[in-house]
């Protein structure tokens, strides 16, 4: 039955799939059918792609049928982020200048997607080009959390999160810059991973901030998150900074989640003022619960955290400013203004300035201001040190401890609009998240409970060294297994927001 | 005060972004706050730190001479604003390079 | 507007009250199979928009990769100019906005290049002077605009542009001198064969096939004057589209006439971008860069350093071939020439020609005299390059050895090479066709030769009295009954010996 469908985890599906219980069209079917009854509330989607997928499961289901043996994911719905290409899709990164923009090459990401069968429902809404911690930033407007429908599900992959949350798709695909898959995971009550910097590709991944930008798995379990995890890393010849290594490990840790013997370091300085008491209490209950469960917790100091946002604040919107150079109305995209007067730079002007939203524009000239001649060495430069500080915080710290944990985020959804026109609040949003990017290790973001003042979700965040992903998945599966014994469900099945009754 | 409204006048335009007044008045303020934050980087003694630009450490990565197949000239044009003469037709560009 | 207003200081005088400083950045595309960072094949000349993709285009989304061949070449490159090889460098990003740059950042170097701080001797006339290099980098070609609407095709005035971006990544190496100072009266000529030199070094690394007339290999032209016993040098002028080996030389010399009469009225010369014209010898003001371009140089992100380990820079180095200057020593004593019939040679463009026929077992002479004589007079003819004409190195030995075998005679050898070149075949296979050996059958000769004197009785007659030198016309008369297809000189012989019985 369609509901059961979509309440399934992407390891049920996967499960019930190969042993011939239900194919791949029913599944994808009632996940459309899922999208159709909530996405017009949730507006995960910027582009529902109901006939590409059917045409996927029936592929998938004929290569099944023929007795071909087919990897896990294969006929198990997956929704994109916006910021992905995909061909025969739309692919605008919540941006007017790319508005109607199919691009003619596949991501790496989405060709390994495809290659595992996954059928690809939609590409989902973002904060535009990456840059934003809410959705609130994407030029079609937000998306809503499904625990909250007046609270942001999160940014920038916003639409992803709430996909997932609101069981439009068992899986999702984000990017993580400053946090923008572990902190949409946590406000939305769902499993989102930030894997090493380098450990996938960024092949087709529009750029934002090149150095940090990391693509990442969203799941409503931690094995989901896993399995999704493992099926689009690897080295990509094709990327310059990718990492010719073995994938971790990482479904094996996730099906393990055995922490005793674990050293698990609490970060000082991710706490303290400005962070919602709710999320300090769950978070401090995780840490007991992990101590329960074998772990040796001790406290840890990274000084330079501290300095992590001003030095993302610099370093990704000088980045940016480049990267987005390229948006000028010649190629591709948006064009305002030709009108046979003007010359290429005014039109180029005035495109950008119709194409681009306000976080946009204050990032690029941010980013220009960073880099100018006479403020490189004070700014950019000084960043850069910044960043060999927080990576020597880190390995500091891992020469103590085999995982660091904080909060995720320092409060839980905030409500639409709160925060809109102020960034300087909006970039708190991502003080505990940051120091992963920079330094390019991995990270995982787990629910772990409502914070009591307003029920909304809280995240655990588990840090691990660079190419020590599957750590993160046995820490977050074991607090996942426990919190769930605990409260007899999980997390999201408190989730009241669209259904307005708990199932 | 870090920046002014001239300065942040000036970055648009180096930035090719045709930003109207009313933007500028409510923009530049916002940034004013946001480089007067992140300065704080300039706090961190960082004598003899060396800039990390990549985070990786890796080193030599390259590729081979060998041809790839490549795009079509339709595909390349398919989505350009205007085409002529099987190129991307652009408004006048002035001055030499 | 292609004509200067400028007033100008007649060069002489220029020289004698001002020290010119030259400084000479010269572009050399590679001539790799594939782009600097992307797939992409390099052919020159191919359908517009045909050779590109995401990478090259500048599509969101895509990312480049180093070709490692572009990095040997450059390597190379620096090897032979006798540069540092950097232990380790990054690629940077120079960012400016302009529609033939897909991303509106080029991938380039900036303060880390490969290779620096390198020296290349140069001949001018019989002496060498030393110019310095600075640094030798790698950086991205742009895509190529054709303007529309305006006159001549030129961007002042355009209507619209149209975008070409299959050069677009093409690997480009840049070759930055070190200010040359201290040339006076001979800076333009030390530029242009500065060069040349250069040139002919990259040409014969083969990493290039350096054609200036097809913009693979493009030089920017420095000068910069201060009175003469100054202790600061002048502010310098860069002029760019300087299209060919004359046109540097002409460019230098008028940048000097210019700043000269720009000094001489008291006014300063203004740094600034200038543009050469080819027709009127002139350069003009480009667009006023009096605020240099703040590029906000920072590393490229999407590319991680290059380190080229010492055991490939070894490698590279031992098999450099020999440079030309090297070359040029070793021909010249082994073909036992005068300096002056060397820069013949070398003028002519033929020092490749000539070597290749003689290691076809040609003589060096005899490899001289045709490559010097017939076939350079057949490339002017026909307004060709020497080494463009249809034939090879071989060909010409083959036909040198024929004529030392006695089956040609000069006008003969003129004949066959005549059909070379209009591609009617080898040698050989001409000779056969066209019938053109030498007739040298002892009895027909005698024949002709005695029908000649028969018929001229009174030239006959001054020959046997003595005049030996009147026999000319004889031999005419006998060349004339054969075709031309008799040895010259043993007709001469049989009739002298016919005569003085």
């Amino acid at each position: 039955m369609p509901t059961e469908l979509t309440r399934m985890t992407a390891a049920d599906l996967s499960a019930a799939l190969a042993a011939g219980e239900v194919s791949s069209a029913e599944v994808t079917r009632a996940h459309l059918e899922r999208i159709a009854a909530v996405d017009d509330r949730v507006h995960a989607f910027l582009h529902v792609a109901a006939d590409s997928a059917m045409a996927q499961a029936a592929k998938v289901d004929e290569r099944r049928g023929q007795g071909e043996p087919l990897g896990p994911l294969a006929g198990v719905p997956v929704a994109v982020k916006d910021v992905f290409t995909t061909t025969g899709l739309p692919t605008t990164c919540g941006s007017r200048i790319l508005e109607g923009w199919h691009p003619p090459y596949d991501a790496t990401i989405t060709r390994r997607l495809k290659q595992a069968g996954a059928i690809i429902v939609g590409k989902t809404n973002m904060d535009e080009f990456a840059m934003g911690s809410s959705t609130e930033n994407s030029a079609f407007g937000p998306s809503r959390n499904p625990w909250d429908l007046d609270k942001v599900p999160g940014g920038s992959s916003g639409g992803s999160a709430a996909a997932v949350a609101a069981y439009e798709a068992p899986l999702a695909i984000g990017t993580d810059t400053g946090g923008s898959i572990r902190q949409p995971a946590a406000v939305c009550g769902i499993v989102g991973t930030k894997p090493t910097y380098g450990g996938n590709s960024r092949y087709g991944v529009v750029a934002f901030a090149s150095s940090l930008d990391t693509p990442g798995p969203l799941g409503r379990t931690v094995l989901d998150a896993a399995l999704l995890h493992e099926a689009i890393s690897g080295h990509d010849p094709c990327d310059s900074t990718s990492i010719d290594a073995p994938v971790p490990p990482v479904v094996a840790a996730a099906r393990d989640a055995d922490v005793s013997g674990m050293r698990i370091g609490v970060v000082a300085e991710l706490s303290g003022d400005g962070y919602q008491p709710g999320v300090l209490s769950r978070f401090a209950e995780a840490v007991e619960l992990l101590e329960s469960l074998g772990a040796k917790i001790t406290e840890v100091s990274c000084p330079h955290f501290r300095y992590a946002l001003p030095a993302y604040y610099l370093i990704a919107p000088s980045e940016c400013s480049s990267n987005l150079a390229r948006f000028d109305a010649m190629r591709y995209g948006l064009r305002i203004g030709d009108d046979g007067t003007r010359d290429a730079e005014e039109v180029m002007a005035l495109t950008r300035e119709a194409g681009f939203g306000a976080e946009v524009k204050r990032r690029i000239i941010l980013g220009t201001y960073a880099l100018s001649s006479g403020y490189y060495d004070a700014y950019y430069g000084k960043a850069q040190q910044v960043r060999t500080l927080i990576i020597r915080d880190f390995d500091a710290a891992f020469g103590q401890v085999d995982v660091l944990v904080s909060p995720a985020t320092p409060t839980t959804a905030f409500s639409i609009g709160e925060r809109a026109d102020d960034p300087m609040a909006m970039y708190l949003a991502d003080l505990c998240t940051i120091p992963s990017d920079l330094a390019g290790n991995a990270a995982i973001s787990v629910p772990c409970g409502l914070a009591p003042e307003n029920g909304l979700p809280v995240g655990l965040q588990v840090m691990a060294p660079v190419l020590a992903d599957d750590r993160l998945y046995r820490v977050a599966a074991a607090a996942e297994a426990a919190f769930t014994g605990r409260w007899g469900h999980p997390l999201l099945a408190e989730a009241k927001g669209l259904e307005g009754r708990r199932p | 005060m870090s920046i002014t409204r001239d300065e942040v006048a000036h970055l648009a335009r180096l930035a090719r972004i045709a930003l109207s007044d009313a933007e500028l008045d409510h923009l530049a303020p916002q940034l004013d706050q946001i480089i007067t934050a992140v300065a704080q980087v300039q706090e961190v003694a960082a004598e003899g730190i060396p800039p990390t630009s990549h985070a990786t450490g890796l080193a030599n990565v390259f590729r081979d001479d060998v041809p790839v197949p490549c795009l079509t000239p339709e595909q390349a044009l398919d989505q350009a604003p205007a085409v002529e003469q099987q190129r991307f037709k652009v408004p006048r560009i002035l001055g030499e390079d | 507007m292609t004509t200067s207003t400028d007033t100008l200081v007649p060069f002489g005088e220029a020289v004698e009250r001002y020290e010119p400083v030259i400084g000479l950045e010269t572009h050399v595309e590679l001539g790799t199979r594939t782009k600097m960072f992307c797939g992409c094949i390099t052919t020159f000349g191919a359908e517009p928009n045909s050779q590109v993709c995401p990478v090259c285009l500048g599509l969101p989304g895509s990312l480049p990769v180093v070709n490692r061949m572009a990095i040997e070449y450059t390597i190379r490159i620096g090897l032979a100019l006798n540069c540092t090889i950097a232990t380790w460098c990054r690629f940077a990003r120079k960012n400016y906005f302009y529609p033939d740059m897909p991303k509106n950042f080029q991938i380039s170097q900036y303060d880390e290049p490969l290779c620096t701080d390198g020296w290349l001797d140069v001949p001018v006339g019989d002496q060498i002077t030393r110019v310095g290099i600075e640094r030798v980098h790698l950086e991205e070609d742009t895509g190529k605009s054709l303007h529309v609407g305006g006159v001549t095709g030129r961007i002042h005035g355009a209507e619209y542009s149209l975008v070409d971006y299959n050069r677009a990544g093409i690997p480009l190496v840049e070759i930055v001198t070190k200010p040359v100072a201290g040339t006076g009266a001979d800076a333009p000529v030390v530029a242009r064969a500065y060069v040349t030199e250069l040139r002919d070094l990259v040409r014969a690394l083969g990493v290039s096939d350096v054609r200036m007339e097809e913009g693979s290999l493009r030089s920017d032209v420095n000068v910069s004057l201060a009175p003469r016993g100054a202790s600061q040098w002048g502010k310098r002028t860069e002029t760019k589209n300087v299209n060919s080996l004359r046109s540097v030389q002409r460019a230098v010399e008028f940048e000097i006439e210019r700043q000269a009469a720009v000094l001489d009225a008291g006014r300063r010369v203004i740094q600034e971008t200038r543009h050469f014209h080819e027709d009127t010898g002139t350069t003009t003001s480009g667009r006023s860069k009096e605020e240099a371009q703040d590029y906000r140089y920072f590393p490229e992100p999407d590319l991680v350093p290059v380190a080229p380990p010492a055991e490939w820079v070894a490698q590279i180095r031992a098999a450099l071939p020999e440079a030309p200057s090297k070359v040029r020593a070793r021909l010249q004593a082994e073909w036992n020439v005068s300096d002056l019939e060397m820069d013949a040679i070398l003028n002519a463009g033929a020092l490749d020609l000539v070597a290749g026929t003689v290691a076809a077992g040609a003589s060096p002479a005899d490899a001289r005299k045709w490559w010097l004589g017939e076939l350079s007079r057949q490339a002017h003819d026909t307004g060709r390059e020497l080494a463009a004409l249809a034939i090879t190195p071989a060909q010409v030995a083959r036909v040198a050895a024929l004529v030392s075998a006695g089956t040609l005679n000069d006008t003969l050898a003129r004949e066959v090479i005549d059909g070379v070149l209009a591609g009617e075949g080898s040698p050989d296979a001409i000779v056969e066709a066209r019938g053109l050996s030498v007739v040298s059958d002892e009895g027909a000769l005698t024949a002709a030769v005695d029908q000649a004197i028969a018929d001229n009785p009174d030239v006959a007659a001054k020959v046997r009295d003595g005049k030996v030198a009147a026999a000319g016309p004889l031999v005419g008369a006998v060349m004339k009954a054969t075709d031309r297809k008799a040895d010259a000189a043993r007709v001469r012989q049989l009739i002298l010996d016919r005569l003085s019985r």
